[in-house]
């Protein structure tokens, strides 16, 4: 429904993208015992662990292969070889998970020919995990590196069922996008198990990077799913995928094991979550447990307590596409209009998304378009902090990275639990935005036809129209 | 490339710098390359670097070219702060994609510059280059050059990709681009004598601010802050200051030293962390504009705000002494010099248990030493589990460090202070200092403490991840306690050069092997400090360990020898030896302003200041009886 418009601008203001390589990276970081190396030059590996330290709040593993100017030009062969001996020796993974860059791209290093070359070199590497994605900087987004990283994965890791290998019905695959968070993927694990279901989630973000005291120090990540499980992913009876983006990976898990999948696009919302429940009521032979059934209720009625403060408001999101997507159309059923929303990298979701475009930018457009077009609710990720200064209209963080608040790992938009405590923290925004802002007083309507008419624009929160029918009423 | 590779190499020779003072000519030919290794790196790159040297230049348009990942990856992720522009925390980068890689990113480079000044008219575009687009041979500076004639605006090439090197270096390339196309490129509105530059201050947190009030009651202008806070207009006039003061000297000494040369402003090192530091910091600025020519008073002012602020600060940290008696202290920094948080926290009555010396200077560590007594427990590079042990040993009561290691600290539920570059609070100056130790008390006594270390009801609280580690690290040394042969085996696996892996073993094996007396020696038969060189002073511990002071070369005739003892650096800013000295000493010069006066020695940094001293201690007790008989 939405067009894809593509920007003009050849400077890119206040970068709403990140790159590939750290979304490859944080892929990796959903394995235990990994060690994601990043095959370039030294600042791509710091720029990309700061990030993550400053949204996660962890201790992130991450390296470099410290690519120097020479070693650009000649190759980067002995510093993949260096690198790899180094972790290995030292860091003691269980596997290690490397992705390129700009810098090594350009010059167009073989890295899949280099690891053969070491493994022949090495025989203590000849059977070491070692996963290659090529993810230059260059090219795509975040979400790009990592939906590349865990196709790769799936491709590399999981093992072929045998031939008489009977599916074990109990046990279902998970591949979550990258717009979900360790909170969110906790929270599937709950639902799925308490409908008796085994998962295997790839990557499991909850296990290496949801802000838990460790049982030690480890230098590489401190949980996740391990190199065996993933292995054994073949003998799964279902795959579900959640987010577009991980289309490609679940179509390679069915090609290599003959795994059926279910594509979910959306967990945020009341309809998405209604088919993923049944979805799981189906597969499982169970019914929905009553737990669930009473969250379905609570998430009614939180949207239509919400739905006051929610509805006629103008958004202004920038997001990557499936986070775009998910959020932007559970705002859209709350009555939210989607007025502005500006995106990474290009996607097929974009043709189911209510809006009338959506616009491949950065976040000077989102600041641009949202003060021309009026939007009262700002919806991005941390970076966003100066434009609602500016713009003076509500704000809440969305997405990586989010490194002026904490608990970003634990942010939730999935399942009826996660969707309910979205709405209220969006509603509540929009509740303080109103007190702080545009209280009435007696000078609101003096002079209602000049102008903008003093916080006309921001009529009284519970009106949910704005403008001409207030002052309508005064008259 | 070449003219980067030639301001490499420019920086690399850098006079004032110690760390290229304390090593040979062949070192200084390779500079800082050091060697990064692969998969055991984790610093920022040259680009990094150069980026925080400049971006709190807060109404510049810092134009990042190259793929996404270097900026879109780490923008706005600085604490300093800004009175007025807030362009500088705008993200612009070129984000460019394949079709540039392969054609060639100029283009669009100069479309992007276009599109800033039309945009947002800033007086300056700073356009730094990144590694995809050096590698593909985009030539910023013909754009940045084509730009500026086109708009009328400056732009500026900041050349240092990541790849050439590490942050340091960085930071010192950027030194170089203002150097070169900005300082001294404009005229101030007014010059006064009390005009000064700070350089090497990035204003995190707003600190500058604190010690910006008392400048202003003291009538010092604060001409240019290179750059924390600082205009484009003001860096560009800069060069009319009467003095400056640099306060970060690995970052920018290559700024300092330059305007000394080309624009006659005298400067010093100093530091507005710590009471005493800020003290001398004023008078040192008083005094350089008393020598070029303020009016004398300005000393008696100084001194009557240092009395006030001192008096203040030490009233206010006294009520903090008797909370902190018997408090230890681990700290573990990198970024602000090791030795002036060391003074500060010693003037807050705190034990310091250790600190870590991995970017100081030999010099630093001289200090550090000073200040701590000579078994100071300097911490080359701590495990984690190491840092953790000493931590939990109750050696320490709490951690200062950077960001990075926080949370080896927190994980352990001991109390944490973030002291470096991330950290939400400034601590320059008088109020700075007490801010510090109240941020200190404060984490301290937070009953969080308490409640976080007390175990889960249902656990064994033997059998913790803590307890586990202790015991292990215990049993380790039980075990190399019991086997002499796995100890002496673990003694010698040391490692002293971490550039080229080299081990204490290694390097002893050598010395016995070969005679050895000199690091020199030991780097031709084992490359130890062949890379960054920082090792040599470890290496020279081993000499001292061994009984060996490191030789000089083999005896040379008297005069030759006299010669060479005379050519001796002392003042290695200012390239003063030995001889002329005593030159000076011989013919008059009694105290340590009268040489300043003679020879400019001790007039940069300031770190000779202690062998002068000396040096005129002892003509002075040679002289002693002379004066003696004449005064009979």
């Amino acid at each position: 429904m939405a067009k894809f418009v593509q920007g003009k601008k050849a400077c890119a203001v206040n970068p709403l993208k990140m790159s590939q390589p750290i979304g490859g990276a944080l892929a990796f970081m959903g394995l235990r015992g990994a060690m994601p190396l990043l095959h370039g030059s030294q600042g791509c590996t710091s720029f990309g662990l700061v990030l993550f330290v400053r949204h996660f709040k962890e201790a992130i593993p991450l390296q470099t292969t410290a690519m120097s100017e020479v070693a650009t030009v000649l190759g980067g062969l002995d510093n993949v070889e260096q690198a790899v001996l180094n972790i290995y020796n030292r860091t003691k993974p269980e596997i290690i998970g490397i992705c390129s860059t700009g810098v090594t791209e350009t010059k167009g290093d073989d890295v899949d020919g280099y690891i053969k070359l070491i493994r022949d070199k090495y025989p203590q590497l000849a059977d070491f995990p070692m996963v290659y994605v090529s993810t230059p900087d260059f090219k795509g987004a975040f979400q790009d590196g990592w939906e590349k990283t865990v196709e790769k994965m799936v491709q590399v890791l999981v093992k072929k069922p045998e031939p008489d290998a009977t599916p074990d019905p109990k046990r279902v695959n998970v591949l979550p996008g990258s717009h979900l968070s360790p909170g969110d993927l906790d929270e599937l694990r709950t639902i799925l198990e308490d409908f008796g279901l085994e998962p295997s989630f790839l990557p499991d973000l909850a296990g290496s990077l949801d802000g838990h005291i460790p049982d030690d120090f480890t230098p590489t990540t401190i949980g996740g799913i391990s190199v065996q499980e993933v292995a054994a992913m073949g003998q799964a009876s279902w795959t579900i995928a959640i987010g577009e983006q991980m289309r490609a990976a679940a179509e390679a898990m069915q090609k290599k094991t003959g795994i059926p999948y279910r594509l979910f696009e959306r967990l945020c919302g009341l309809g998405p979550n209604d088919e993923f429940f049944m979805f799981l009521s189906e597969i499982s032979g169970r019914e929905v447990p009553r737990k669930y059934r009473r969250q379905r209720g609570q998430l009614v009625d939180a949207m239509l307590d919400a739905h006051f403060h929610l509805g006629g408001r103008k958004l202004a999101i920038g997001a990557e596409p499936d986070l775009l997507y998910d959020v932007a159309s559970m705002l859209h059923e709350m009555g939210t209009h989607i007025t502005t929303a500006v995106t990474t990298t290009q996607s097929p979701v974009f043709e189911k998304l209510p809006a009338e475009e959506v616009l491949l930018g950065d976040l000077e457009d989102l600041e641009t378009l949202a003060k021309e077009r009026g939007c009262d609710l700002l919806l991005t990720h941390s970076h966003g902090r100066q434009a609602a200064e500016r713009l003076n209209i509500p704000f809440h963080r969305i997405g990586i990275p989010m490194f002026d608040r904490i608990g970003a790992g634990h942010r939730m938009i999935a399942g009826y639990r996660g969707t309910r405590e979205l709405i209220f923290t969006l509603a509540n925004l929009c509740i303080a935005d109103h007190e702080a802002n545009h209280e009435v007083t007696p000078d609101t309507w003096k002079n209602p036809w000049d102008g903008d008419g003093h916080g006309h624009s921001h009529a009284p929160a519970a009106t949910p129209t704005h403008g001409s029918a207030v002052s309508t009423a005064h008259h | 490339m070449s003219s980067v590779s030639a301001t490499i190499q420019e920086v690399f020779n850098e006079p004032g710098c110690a760390k290229n003072q304390n090593k040979s000519e062949a070192e200084k030919k390779k500079g800082c390359t050091k060697q990064l290794q692969p998969g055991g790196a984790a610093g920022g790159c040259a680009f990094d670097g150069a980026k925080i040297a400049l971006q709190p230049l807060t109404d510049v348009a810092h134009l990042v070219h190259g793929p996404i990942a270097c900026e879109g990856n780490s923008w706005d992720n600085r604490g300093a702060k800004s009175s007025g522009s807030q362009i500088w925390r705008t993200g612009f980068t070129t984000d460019i994609n394949e079709t540039d890689v392969v054609f060639g990113g100029e283009k669009r480079l100069f479309k992007s510059i276009k599109e800033i000044i039309e945009k947002y008219n800033p007086p300056a575009v700073f356009v730094y280059q990144t590694c995809v687009p050096a590698m593909i041979g985009d030539d910023i500076d013909a754009v940045c050059k084509a730009a500026k004639e086109k708009f009328g605006t400056p732009v500026i090439p900041v050349n240092s990709p990541g790849f050439v090197g590490p942050k340091n270096l960085g930071n010192k390339l950027a030194g170089e681009a203002i150097l070169q196309h900005v300082i001294g490129t404009e005229e101030p509105e007014y010059t006064t004598p009390y005009d000064i530059n700070i350089i090497g201050e990035y204003n995190l947190s707003g600190e500058l601010w604190q010690v910006k009030p008392l400048l202003d009651e003291l009538g010092i202008r604060i001409l240019a802050c290179i750059s924390g806070d600082g205009r484009y207009k003001d860096v560009a006039a800069s060069h009319r200051a009467k003095a400056a003061m640099m306060v970060c000297s690995k970052a920018m000494i290559n700024v300092a030293r330059k305007m000394e040369e080309r624009y006659d402003i005298p400067f010093f090192e100093g530091s507005f962390y710590g009471i005493q530091d800020s003290s001398d910091s004023l008078r040192e600025i008083a005094r350089m504009l008393i020598e070029r020519g303020a009016d004398p008073e300005l000393m008696d002012r100084t001194e009557a705000i240092i009395e006030r602020e001192e008096a203040r600060a030490w009233a206010a940290i006294a009520k903090y002494k008797p909370r902190f008696k018997d408090k230890k202290v681990l700290l573990i920094t990198g970024g602000v010099k090791s030795w002036s948080v060391v003074a500060a926290l010693q003037e807050a009555g705190l034990e310091l248990v250790g600190t870590s010396v991995k970017k100081s200077t030999k010099e630093d560590k001289e200090r550090i030493k000073e200040l701590m007594g000579q078994d100071a427990h300097m911490i080359d590079d701590m495990t984690p589990r190491e840092m953790y042990k000493m931590l939990k040993d109750a050696k320490a009561d709490i951690m200062l460090s950077g960001g990075r290691s926080q949370f080896i600290a927190l994980k352990a539920a001991m109390p944490w202070l973030d002291i470096n570059q991330e950290r939400h609070h400034a601590y320059m100056g008088y109020v700075g200092m007490v801010k510090l130790v109240e941020e200190i008390d404060k984490a301290l006594y937070n009953p969080i403490w308490e409640q976080v270390r007390k175990p889960a009801p249902w656990d064994n609280p033997a059998n913790n991840w803590q307890n586990r580690a202790i015991a292990e690290m215990e049993a380790e040394a039980a075990a190399l306690a019991a086997d002499p042969v796995a100890a002496e085996k673990a003694r010698r696996s040391k490692k002293i050069c971490n550039c080229k892996s080299v081990d204490l073993g290694t390097i002893e094996d050598a010395i016995a092997a070969h005679g050895l007396t000199t690091v020199e020696g030991v780097r031709t038969h084992t490359n130890a400090s062949g890379g960054c060189g920082a090792c040599s002073v470890r290496i020279e511990e081993i000499f001292e360990a061994r009984g060996l002071v490191p030789a000089e070369e083999p005896e040379l005739d008297p005069i030759a020898a006299e010669a060479k003892r005379r050519a001796k650096k002392v003042c290695n800013c200012k390239s003063v030896d030995v001889g002329a000295i005593e030159d000076a000493i011989h013919a008059g010069a009694s105290n340590l302003a009268d040489v300043k006066a003679q020879t400019k020695a001790s007039s940069g940094c300031g770190g000779c200041a202690e062998r002068i001293e000396e040096m005129l201690d002892a003509a002075a007790s040679t002289s002693v009886p002379a004066t003696l008989v004449a005064a009979e």
